[in-house]
C-alpha cells in the first residue's frame, strides 16, 4: 500500500534539507509543502504544537519532528536501500555524538559570526570554527575508514548531519573571503564535500549559494540594527 | 551474562550519569563506577572525552562512548538481556526521542533557571514555565504509556529514564524554593509515575537521596557566590 508522505519545510533550511536527503536516499516519494518560518501556517502549528518549527514529516497522518529524529525514523520505517545509521553500535554512537556536536557546538558559531562587528571578535569565532573543522577532519578519518563517506561506501547519518550545512558554509566563504576546506588543512573533508555535492540523492537538495548569501546579508543587517 | 569490561565515569549527584546506570541495571550488566572528584577532571576523563570533558562517559572494552542519551541507546543496542529500552515501533521511537530532546533542550534548563532567578516575580515566572512543561509531558505520558505504568509501557523505557533522572533535582528545587512543581492535581499521571519510577529496582539505588542532594546543592550555591 502506497504510504502518504508530506514534508513541511522551507527549501533553504539545512534542517529541512537533511530530511530531503534521507527521503531521496530511500527513494521515497513525498509532497513538499513550503512553509514560511516567519509566518507559520495553521497546518504547521497543528503538526508541531510544542516547538512550532520546521521540518515536520507527516507519514500517513502522523507527524514526526526534529530533523535528526526524522532521519532516524526514515531509516527505521523504510528498509529499502542501504542503512543510513551504521549497523555497529559503537559506530552508531560515534555518528550520533558528532552529529550532536555539529548541531550544539559547531554550527552555532556561524550564527555568532553574523552578529559580530569588530575584526577581533570575528577572528576569534573564525578560529573556533577552524578548530572544530580539525576535529571533524579527524572524525572523518576515523568514521570513513578509508571509504568515501562518513557512512563508509554510502552516504550516512553523519554525512547528512554535516553535509546539510555545506551551502551555508559556501555562502559565508563568499561573504567573508575565507576558505573552510582545502587539500592542506583538511584534505579528507575537502574531497568528501566534492563527492557529496555530486551525489544523486544530495545535489538537487542543496540551495544555491547566491540565494543564501542574500539571506545571510539580510539576517546580518537585522542583527546589527537591533544590537544598536 | 558474563561480566563485561564496562566502566562509567561519573558522579553520584549528576542526573545525566544516572541515565546510563539505570540502563545498565535494566540489562543486568555489571560495571565499575569511577567517581570523578568534584571540581577536578581526571586524566581518564580528559582522555575519554576530549571534546566536552564532561561526565558521564561509558568505557566498554577500551572504547569510550559520550553523551548520556547516546550511551543509553548504545546500551540498548549492545545488550538484549532484560527488556528493550527504546520502543520497537519506529513512530513510538521517534516520539520518545522528540520528548527526550525537549526535556534536555527546554524543560531541564527551565528547572535550573528557577534557582538562578532573582526576586519573587522572576522565580514565579520560571516556576510557571516548568509547570507548563510538565503539563505537556503529562499529555505525552498519556499518549506514550497507553494506560500502563511508564512512558515505556509495562516497564521503564527511554523516556522514563530521560525525564526520571531529574526527579531528585525537581524535589530539591521544590524544597529549596518552597514551591510546588509536580502537582497531583495538575499532572496526576506524572505524579503517580514519579513514585513508581523512583522505587523501581533499576532506579532506586542510583537515585540520590533528597537530603544529600540538597546539601550538595547548597555547597555549589555557596561556592558560586564566593567566586
Amino acid at each position: 500500500m502506497a504510504s502518504c508522505v508530506q514534508l513541511l519545510g522551507a527549501s533553504r533550511s539545512p534542517f529541512v534539507n537533511r530530511v530531503q536527503m534521507a527521503l531521496n536516499l530511500k527513494s521515497i516519494e513525498y509532497e513538499f509543502i513550503e512553509e514560511n518560518p516567519h509566518d507559520k501556517s495553521e497546518r504547521l502549528l497543528k503538526a508541531n504544537p510544542v516547538l512550532k518549527k520546521i521540518p515536520v514529516l507527516i507519514h500517513d497522518g502522523k507527524p514526526i519532528c526534529e530533523s535528526l529524529v526524522i532521519v532516524q525514523y526514515i531509516d527505521e520505517a523504510w528498509n529499502n536501500g542501504p542503512s543510513i545509521l551504521p549497523s555497529n553500535p559503537h559506530d552508531c554512537a560515534l555518528a550520533r555524538f558528532w552529529a550532536a556536536y555539529i548541531d550544539d557546538k559547531w554550527f552555532p558559531l556561524y550564527k555568532e559570526l553574523r552578529g559580530v562587528s569588530t575584526e577581533e571578535a570575528r577572528k576569534e569565532i573564525l578560529d573556533k570554527i577552524f578548530e572544530g573543522l580539525m576535529l571533524l577532519e579527524e572524525a572523518f578519518v576515523k568514521c570513513s575508514k578509508g571509504k568515501p563517506f562518513f557512512g563508509g561506501d554510502n552516504v550516512g547519518y553523519l554525512d547528512i548531519a554535516l553535509g546539510c550545512y555545506m551551502p551555508w558554509m559556501k555562502a559565508v566563504e563568499v561573504l567573508m573571503d575565507v576558505k573552510w576546506l582545502d587539500e592542506i588543512k583538511n584534505p579528507g573533508l575537502a574531497e568528501w564535500a566534492e563527492r557529496l555535492y555530486s551525489h544523486n540523492a544530495i545535489k538537487d537538495v542543496m540551495p544555491e549559494t547566491q540565494k543564501l548569501v542574500e539571506i545571510y546579508k539580510m539576517y546580518q543587517a537585522k542583527e546589527i540594527s537591533t544590537s544598536g | 551474562m558474563a561480566s563485561e569490561d564496562v566502566k562509567i565515569l561519573g558522579g553520584w549527584p549528576s542526573p545525566y550519569v544516572m541515565r546510563p546506570r539505570i540502563a545498565l541495571n535494566i540489562k543486568s550488566v555489571n560495571y565499575e563506577f569511577l567517581q570523578e572528584q568534584f571540581g577536578s577532571k581526571s586524566d581518564l576523563l580528559l582522555k575519554s572525552n576530549p571534546v566536552y570533558k564532561k561526565i558521564p562517559v561509558m568505557i566498554h572494552g577500551e572504547k569510550p562512548i559520550c553523551e548520556s542519551l547516546i550511551i543509553v541507546q548504545y546500551i540498548d543496542e549492545v545488550w538484549d538481556s532484560g527488556h528493550s529500552i527504546l520502543p520497537s515501533d519506529p513512530y513510538d521511537r521517534a516520539v520518545a526521542k522528540f520528548w527526550a530532546t525537549y526535556i534536555d533542550d527546554k524543560w531541564f534548563p527551565g528547572l535550573r533557571a528557577i534557582s538562578r532567578a532573582e526576586g519573587e516575580d522572576a522565580k514565579k515566572e520560571a516556576a510557571e514555565e516548568v509547570i507548563a512543561g510538565l503539563v505537556l509531558l503529562e499529555d505525552a505520558f498519556i499518549k506514550c504509556s497507553k494506560g500502563k505504568s511508564f512512558f515505556g509501557g509495562e516497564k521503564i523505557g527511554y523516556l522514563d529514564i530521560a525525564l526520571g533522572c531529574f526527579l531528585a533535582s525537581l524535589t530539591v528545587t521544590e524544597k529549596m524554593g518552597n514551591i510546588k512543581l509536580l502537582d497531583e492535581n495538575k499532572t496526576p499521571n506524572l505524579f503517580k509515575w514519579a513514585e513508581k519510577f523512583s522505587s523501581d529496582a533499576a532506579v532506586k539505588d542510583v537515585m540520590p537521596e533528597t537530603g544529600k542532594l540538597m546539601d550538595f546543592a547548597k555547597v555549589l550555591i555557596a561556592k558560586s557566590k564566593a567566586s
